[in-house]
């Protein structure tokens, strides 16, 4: 427990977090003052999902920003960090005193990996809260129009981003698993941040061929814009449940090969 | 490897072997490390010493062999050792962001047995014992080579231990740091601590060691007690004085193979010539011109006194002005040993 509690303390208390937390913030920020410079002019429909609907509804912007980040800026932040759980300790050389003190090999293991995750949550509420914050003070806000034309209040909306939030964080867990792996298999954690990222990458342009469409309900990243149902009255939880389901299998998967990588390594740096 | 004789060990090693590939980097390892003994681990670079002490750590796997420590099986029981052990391995590491104490609070709190309670105390009184206090808050990129070499000695001193694993403790520290560390060692080693000290300092080995092994080409190539291994050395006979070529003389009709060093200072107390021979038993002198027979010239070598090497030489008109009879080094032992030059691992 001290052990996570030390994790968690080190990862937030480095500059690098913080700066990536910081850009991941200015996706909401930036959407949201680019509407609003341009709200005079009528959008042509074009653009993310929701865009459209900023102008009316401030609250939009966090939703918004959120399937902006999830292809490409959220999996990169996290690739970081994932990339980083063990062979950064290794290319600091902190590993073999981590291991001496002793922490134990399976516990290091789950304990970055707890990190990790705790990053994906934190990563996904600074979008979502700054959306939030930015949205309510450049436009009006008001009632929210569901997906299903049903309206709700406040209070449902903000129960709405919160599964949200849990929603994307969950898809982001399954990647967060591949980045342990890869980190283990490695001293350089460049390369494990960068394989980590294109993975996700590729991961996604496989998704987008359907050429390759048997291959897709293996995807960790299928379901990651699939949260549809989280905006209709009523809630449907499917694929909520589907996705939880697939990167629970990632995460088991993974897990286990970075355990029975990471059990006997030598650790030689 | 439960014979009870393990027990008075703090480190056992049996036929402990590291293979990477083809590459043999520890062969055969057998190390007796006594409790309460400060014990220098010592070899040349990349003789398998570094290596070594990952296994004891169990930071790397043996290819075959078995390791005890404090009288447990390695890696089988390392949680329940490892907690016992302070190490330095292979030069201090720490998360440069993060200050000193915070560095130290990281690593304790890896260890699960560690109170948290005590934490912050146990910190402080670490970072006290090596000097460091001072800059305790101080973010670790901002250390000095010295200061990061005694962060990661307090960090070894975060519990008490009954055995302290420090691979080149002195590395990168002053005249005065490395004085430090020897005072350290030995008030550790006072406390009852076992020190398993990897080096390549014979000087400061020879200063507070009480036992001794040596590592070449990942073989064990001595162990024993300091004494011991100093005794299987060769004493010399040295004699300063302005007749070198008389003196090389008179020792050689006294069957000692003399050689002439010429001063290194051309003024001062060390002007003159140096003159010496090993006073060894066994070594006839070759080539001299009273050696008749060497089965003669060996018993007259070994019993031979050092006044007597000085009255033949003042009798032959030497103009001695200095003489010395000097023990072998650990130096020279450890040389003869391991070789000599730079290649010798390869």
């Amino acid at each position: 427990m001290a052990l996570l509690v030390s994790e968690i303390t080190v990862l937030f208390r480095r500059r690098r977090t913080w700066a990536m937390l910081a850009a991941l913030a200015a996706v909401p920020l930036l959407i949201a003052v680019a509407v609003r410079l341009s709200s005079d002019d009528e959008s042509g429909g074009g653009g993310p999902p929701f865009l459209s609907s900023i102008t009316e509804n401030g609250l939009f912007v966090a939703i918004t920003a959120l399937t902006v980040a999830i292809p490409l800026f959220l999996p990169l932040t996290v690739g970081v960090v994932a990339g980083d759980t063990i062979a950064g300790e290794a290319s600091l050389g902190t590993l073999r005193y981590l291991l001496v003190a002793p922490a134990g090999r399976i516990r290091l293991l789950v304990v970055k990996y707890i990190g990790a995750a705790a990053f994906c949550l934190v990563a996904t509420l600074v979008v979502v809260l700054v959306g939030v914050a930015i949205g309510a003070a450049l436009f009006p806000i008001g009632p929210v129009t569901l997906l299903s034309g049903d309206t709700v209040g406040v209070g449902g909306y903000a129960l709405r981003c919160l599964l949200l939030t849990a929603y994307v964080t969950v898809s982001l867990c399954g990647l967060s698993a591949i980045g342990l792996f890869i980190s283990t298999l490695t001293t350089v954690p460049v390369g494990a941040m960068a394989a980590t990222s294109v993975l996700a990458v590729v991961a996604q342009i496989v998704g987008a061929l359907p050429q390759l469409a048997w291959l897709h309900p293996w995807l960790f990243s299928q379901y990651w814009l699939d949260f549809a149902g989280l905006l209709t009255e009523p809630l449907s939880l499917a694929s909520f449940g589907d996705n939880a389901l697939l990167q629970l299998g990632y995460v088991a998967v993974f897990g286990a090969l970075a355990y029975g990588r990471f059990a006997t390594k030598d650790i030689l740096s | 490897m439960t014979d009870a004789a393990g027990d008075s060990l703090a480190i056992e090693t049996h036929g402990l072997t590291k293979n990477f590939g083809r590459q043999v980097a520890v062969d055969d390892l057998s190390l007796a490390v006594p409790r309460g003994a400060v014990f220098g681990f010592l070899g040349p670079n990349g003789s398998g010493k570094t290596t070594t002490i990952r296994m004891l750590l169990g930071l790397a796997s043996a290819s075959t062999g078995q390791i005890r420590m404090l009288g447990s099986a390695i890696p089988d029981r390392s949680r329940s050792v490892l907690p016992r052990v302070g190490a330095l391995v292979e030069g201090p590491a720490f998360y440069p962001f993060l200050s000193g104490a915070a560095n130290l609070r990281r690593f304790d709190s890896a260890d699960r047995h560690a109170t948290s309670a005590t934490r912050t105390a146990r910190v402080n009184a670490a970072l006290d014992r090596v000097g460091l206090s001072h800059a305790a808050n101080k973010p670790a990129h901002a250390y000095s080579l010295g200061m990061k070499q005694r962060l990661g000695i307090a960090n070894a001193l975060l519990q008490p231990r009954q055995l302290l694993i420090l691979d080149e403790p002195s590395n990168g520290l002053d005249p005065q740091g490395t004085r430090e560390v020897r005072n350290l060692i030995r008030s550790l080693a006072d406390d009852g601590t076992t020190i398993f000290l990897s080096s390549h300092l014979l000087a400061e080995v020879e200063q507070i060691c009480s036992h001794i092994a040596v590592m070449s080409v990942g073989r064990l190539v001595a162990q024993g007690t300091l004494d011991d291994l100093r005794a299987a050395g060769i004493a010399t006979v040295q004699v300063r004085t302005p007749d070198p070529a008389l003196a090389v003389t008179v020792l050689r009709r006294l069957n000692l193979m003399a050689d002439v060093t010429e001063p290194t200072h051309p003024t001062g107390p060390d002007s003159d010539p140096l003159v010496s021979a090993p006073l060894s038993p066994g070594s006839p002198a070759i080539g001299s011109p009273t050696a008749e027979s060497p089965a003669a010239s060996s018993p007259a070598a070994s019993s031979i006194a050092a006044e007597t090497i000085a009255a033949a030489l003042v009798e032959a008109g030497v103009r001695v002005r200095g003489f010395a009879v000097v023990g072998a080094s650990l130096e020279e032992r450890f040389v003869a040993l391991t070789g000599e030059g730079f290649d010798v691992a390869q």
